[in-house]
C-alpha cells in the first residue's frame, strides 16, 4: 500500500445495499494523485455517456488526496463531483471542514455511491462498518437541522454531510452542506443525492493515516506553517476571512451588482469585512488543520429573524449581496442562512435571483409569472421569498431551479444575453468586462463559470483590462497550479494568501507518499487532469468546442454602469481573441477541442477515440 | 505552569489535536491527542476545548495509584494501570482520553507542541 492514503475505495449501491470496499489502485494513485484527479478518472471510465445525471446509473463521488488530513496547512479538504444535473457536463465541487479528514481516517480515498435507494435514507460509515438507514424523520428537514439531529444521534464527533430541501425536491442547483456551513456548492451534487434519496452521510474514522516519513513531513509541515504565522496578511485573514475582499472588490470596479449590471455596489461599506464583524460576526472557524480561519460564524437578529449562519463569505456576499443589492450584511447573511438551510448554492442562487429581479424590471415578466410578487432589486423579502420559491419549486421557483440558462429560454424577451452563466453554470463572484483573463478563466472553467480553477482579476490589473493580449498563458497556468492543489487534497489559499511555496507541497507530498516527483511533474498531471476534463464534455457533447466556451452577450453589447469601470465593455472580437491564444497555448484546435496529439503528450490515448 | 484555554480564540481547527498525536506517538491521529476540541453548533457556535488543569482530582481515585505526579504534569503508570477508566469518568474537565489501539489512557504531559501551534493563541502557558 502506497503511504498518505487511506487505503480503500468504498461503494456503496443504494439499489441493492451492496456495499464493497477494494484497495485504492497504484495505478490511479500514480497516474491521478487523488481527489479531482480520481473523480474525473472514475467518472471517465465507469460513466457510460448521455445517463441521466439524475437517474440510477449516475454517481456520486466525494475523494481526499494524499495530503488530506496531515500536517499540512489546511488539509481539511476534500473534492466531490459526478456528471452535473445543471449543465450536463463535468460537475464538481470542493469543500472543506472536518468530514475530508475523517473519511480518510475511516480507511477511504474515495466514497461512490451508485444507483438509487427506494425511499428516504443517509448513509453510516464507521470505520469499517457501512450501513444504510432510514432517513424518514429527517427528509424535509433542512440541511443545517438535519446535521443538528443527525449529531445528537449518532454521536458528536461523527462528520456529517447534509441536503436540505432543495436537494430532495431536484432542485438543479442543490449543495450539499456539512459542518454547519461548508457547502460544496456548485453543479448541483446535492441534486445527485437527493435523486439517490441519500438526504446525508456520516462518517467517523479513528484509524491513523500512514505516512513514509513522518518525521520529515513535521519538518516541512512546521515550516509551511510558519510560512503562515509569520506572513504580514495572516492576522487580517484570519479577522475577516474571504470578506476582506469585498471592499477592494468594489475599488476596482469588479463586484458584481444589479446581475452584472455594474462592478460596483454603492452602498459595499455596509457589507464590507469590518462591518461584518462589527454587526455580526461572533466566531472564527477553520476547517481541519487550517490556522487562516477564513470561516467567519455569524448571528443574524431584527425584529424578522434571529439565526445562526456561517459566513456570509466573499462570494455569498458579492451575488446576494451586490447582486440582489442588499445593502445590510444583517440582510445578506438572513438570506445565506435560507440557502444554506434549504440547501442551495448560494452563488448560483445569488446569481438567478438576479437574474430574474432584472428580467421584471425590464418587463420580460410580470406578476402574474411571479405569482403577485413584486421584485425590485434591493428589496430582502423579495429575495428571501425567491429562495424558498426556487428550493420549493413553487410557482415561478419551478422554473429557476432548472437553473438561469434554462430559465432564459423560457422567459425569452433577449434575457439570455444577461443570463450570466457558462455552459449552463452561473458566473461567481467577478465582474469580468475590465477582466479579460477573469473572463477567460470563466469561459474556459472545466464546470462552467466558476473562479476556483483560475483567478485572475490582479494579472489583468497588472497585464492591461480592456485588451486580450498577455492573458492566456496565464489562465492556463492558473488552471493547472491552482487544481494541483484539489487534486492533493488541500486548499491553495495559503498558497495564495500567505505564499507557502508550491515546492512545499511538493516536498509534503513526497514525505507523505514517499513518491519521487518535481513540481513539474505534479502541473503536467494536473494538465492531464484538465484535458480529461474537457474530453467528458466532449464525450457527452459530440459538438462540444467554442461555442461552448462563449458568454452572454452582455460582455459585449451592455456597457458598466457607474463605479471604476463606468463604461467597461469587451469587444466581441476580444472574446474571440482570447480563445484563439488559449487554444494555441493549450495546444487544442481552433475550435478547442485537445488534439489527439496532445492527448497522447498528456498519456491520454484511450480517449482519442472519443474525440470522433 | 499549566497550559490555559482561551475557548473564545478557539476555531476548531484542531492543529492542537494533530501535532500532539503527532508529537507523542509519531501518528497522524487527531483521535489520539491528550486534548479534546467539540464544537456548538449551530447555537452558539463556539468551541470547547478539553485539557487537563492539573487539579489532580484523579490522583486519588485511581485504585492502583497508577496515577502520579511528576514535576509539573500529571504521569499515568502503565505497569499499574488495570484500564478500569475511573479517572476518564471522574476527570471534571473530560480531558483523560483514551484510544482503541492503546491500553492506557493518555493525558497532557504540558510538552507545549500545541501552544506553539495553535495559530489563534487560544493555547497558552500559565503560571
Amino acid at each position: 500500500m502506497i503511504p498518505g492514503y487511506g487505503g480503500s475505495v468504498l461503494r456503496i449501491d443504494l439499489s441493492d445495499g451492496k456495499v464493497t470496499k477494494e484497495p485504492t489502485p497504484e495505478e490511479m494513485i500514480r497516474d491521478y494523485i487523488g481527489a479531482r484527479g480520481f473523480i474525473i478518472y472514475t467518472l471517465y471510465k465507469e460513466l457510460t455517456p448521455g445517463i441521466d445525471p439524475l437517474g440510477p446509473e449516475a454517481k456520486f463521488i466525494t475523494s481526499t488526496g494524499p495530503l488530506t488530513g496531515l500536517f499540512v496547512p489546511s488539509s481539511g479538504k476534500i473534492q466531490s463531483g459526478g456528471k452535473s444535473p445543471l449543465t450536463g457536463g463535468y460537475g464538481e465541487s470542493n469543500s472543506g471542514g472536518h468530514f475530508p479528514e475523517e473519511l480518510k481516517m475511516a480507511g477511504y480515498d474515495m466514497l461512490i455511491l451508485e444507483g438509487q435507494h427506494d425511499k428516504p435514507c443517509y448513509v453510516v460509515v464507521d470505520d469499517d462498518d457501512v450501513r444504510i438507514e432510514d432517513a424518514k424523520e429527517i427528509w424535509g428537514k433542512g440541511s443545517i437541522t438535519t446535521e443538528e439531529i443527525l449529531k445528537k444521534n449518532l454521536g458528536e464527533d461523527f462528520q456529517i454531510m447534509t441536503i436540505g430541501p432543495a436537494g430532495e425536491n431536484l432542485v438543479k442547483i442543490a449543495c450539499i452542506t456539512h459542518d454547519f456551513g461548508r457547502q460544496a456548492g456548485r453543479t448541483g451534487l446535492g441534486t445527485i443525492l437527493g435523486s439517490k434519496k441519500v438526504k446525508a452521510i456520516c462518517i467517523r474514522g479513528t484509524k491513523t493515516i500512514p505516512v513514509h516519513d513522518v518525521d520529515g513531513l513535521i519538518k516541512v509541515g512546521k515550516r509551511m506553517y510558519q510560512q503562515c504565522f509569520t506572513n504580514a496578511a495572516f492576522e487580517l485573514w484570519q479577522t475577516y476571512g474571504t470578506a476582506a475582499v469585498t471592499n477592494w472588490a468594489n475599488r476596482i470596479g469588479s463586484f458584481p451588482t444589479r446581475n452584472f449590471q455594474s462592478g460596483y455596489f454603492e452602498l459595499f461599506t455596509n457589507l464590507s469585512g469590518p462591518r461584518m464583524r462589527e454587526e455580526i460576526v461572533v466566531n472564527n472557524k477553520a476547517c481541519f488543520a487550517c490556522a487562516m480561519c477564513c470561516g467567519k460564524y455569524s448571528h443574524t437578529k431584527t425584529k424578522d429573524y434571529d439565526v445562526y449562519v456561517e459566513g456570509p463569505e466573499y462570494e455569498t456576499t458579492a451575488m446576494i449581496g451586490g447582486n440582489c443589492a442588499l445593502g445590510n450584511i444583517k440582510d445578506v447573511a438572513y438570506a445565506n442562512y435560507l440557502c444554506d438551510e434549504y440547501g442551495i448554492d448560494t452563488i448560483s442562487g445569488g446569481s438567478i435571483i438576479g437574474f430574474t429581479i432584472e428580467c421584471f424590471e425590464k418587463g420580460i415578466i410580470t406578476t402574474k409569472d411571479t405569482g403577485g410578487l413584486e421584485l425590485k432589486f434591493g428589496d430582502p423579502k423579495c429575495v428571501f421569498e425567491m429562495i424558498k420559491k426556487i428550493a420549493l419549486k413553487e410557482g415561478i421557483g419551478a422554473v429557476l431551479a432548472e437553473g438561469s440558462r434554462h430559465a432564459a429560454k423560457i422567459f425569452g424577451g433577449g434575457s439570455e444575453k444577461f443570463a450570466m452563466q457558462v455552459k449552463g453554470l452561473e458566473q461567481s463572484g467577478y465582474e469580468t468586462r475590465r477582466s479579460p483573463a477573469m473572463l477567460l478563466s470563466y469561459m474556459t472553467s472545466d464546470i462552467g463559470a466558476h473562479h476556483r480553477p483560475s483567478w485572475a482579476v490582479t494579472h489583468d490589473l497588472q497585464s492591461g483590462r480592456d485588451h486580450a493580449r498577455d492573458k492566456a498563458w496565464k489562465v492556463k497556468e492558473l488552471q493547472h497550479t491552482r487544481p494541483l492543489f484539489d487534486t492533493l487534497g488541500v486548499c491553495r489559499l495559503p498558497w495564495i494568501e500567505m505564499q507557502v511555496p508550491v515546492s512545499d507541497y511538493c516536498e509534503a507530498y513526497r514525505m507523505a507518499t514517499g513518491i519521487e516527483r518535481t513540481e513539474e511533474e505534479l502541473i503536467t498531471i494536473s494538465e492531464k487532469i484538465w484535458n480529461l476534463t474537457r474530453m467528458f464534455w466532449i464525450r457527452e457533447f459530440p459538438d462540444f468546442g467554442r461555442a461552448d466556451d462563449i458568454p452572454p452577450a452582455r460582455i459585449w453589447e451592455d456597457k458598466l454602469k457607474g463605479g471604476p469601470t463606468d463604461g467597461g465593455v469587451l469587444s466581441r472580437e476580444t472574446v474571440d481573441a482570447l480563445l484563439d491564444d488559449y487554444y494555441k497555448e493549450r495546444g487544442w484546435s481552433k475550435d478547442g477541442r485537445p488534439t489527439p496529439e496532445k492527448l497522447k503528450e498528456l498519456g491520454l490515448d484511450w480517449v482519442i477515440k472519443d474525440l470522433t | 505552569m499549566i497550559i490555559g484555554r482561551d475557548e473564545s480564540r478557539c476555531t476548531g481547527c484542531k492543529i492542537c489535536q494533530l501535532i500532539c498525536a503527532l508529537h507523542h506517538f509519531k501518528e497522524h491521529n487527531p483521535k489520539k491527542a491528550a486534548l479534546g476540541i467539540t464544537g456548538e453548533f449551530p447555537v452558539p457556535g463556539t468551541y470547547k476545548i478539553s485539557l487537563c488543569t492539573q487539579c489532580e482530582k484523579c490522583i486519588p481515585v485511581c485504585p492502583t495509584e497508577a496515577i502520579s505526579k511528576q514535576g509539573d504534569a500529571i504521569k499515568i503508570d502503565p505497569e499499574k494501570c488495570t484500564y478500569c477508566l475511573i479517572c476518564v469518568d471522574e476527570c471534571p474537565f473530560n480531558a483523560i482520553f483514551v484510544h482503541r489501539d492503546f491500553e492506557v489512557p493518555f493525558i497532557c504531559d504540558l510538552c507545549g507542541e500545541c501552544v506553539e501551534m495553535c495559530p489563534t493563541k487560544a493555547l497558552y502557558w500559565e503560571q
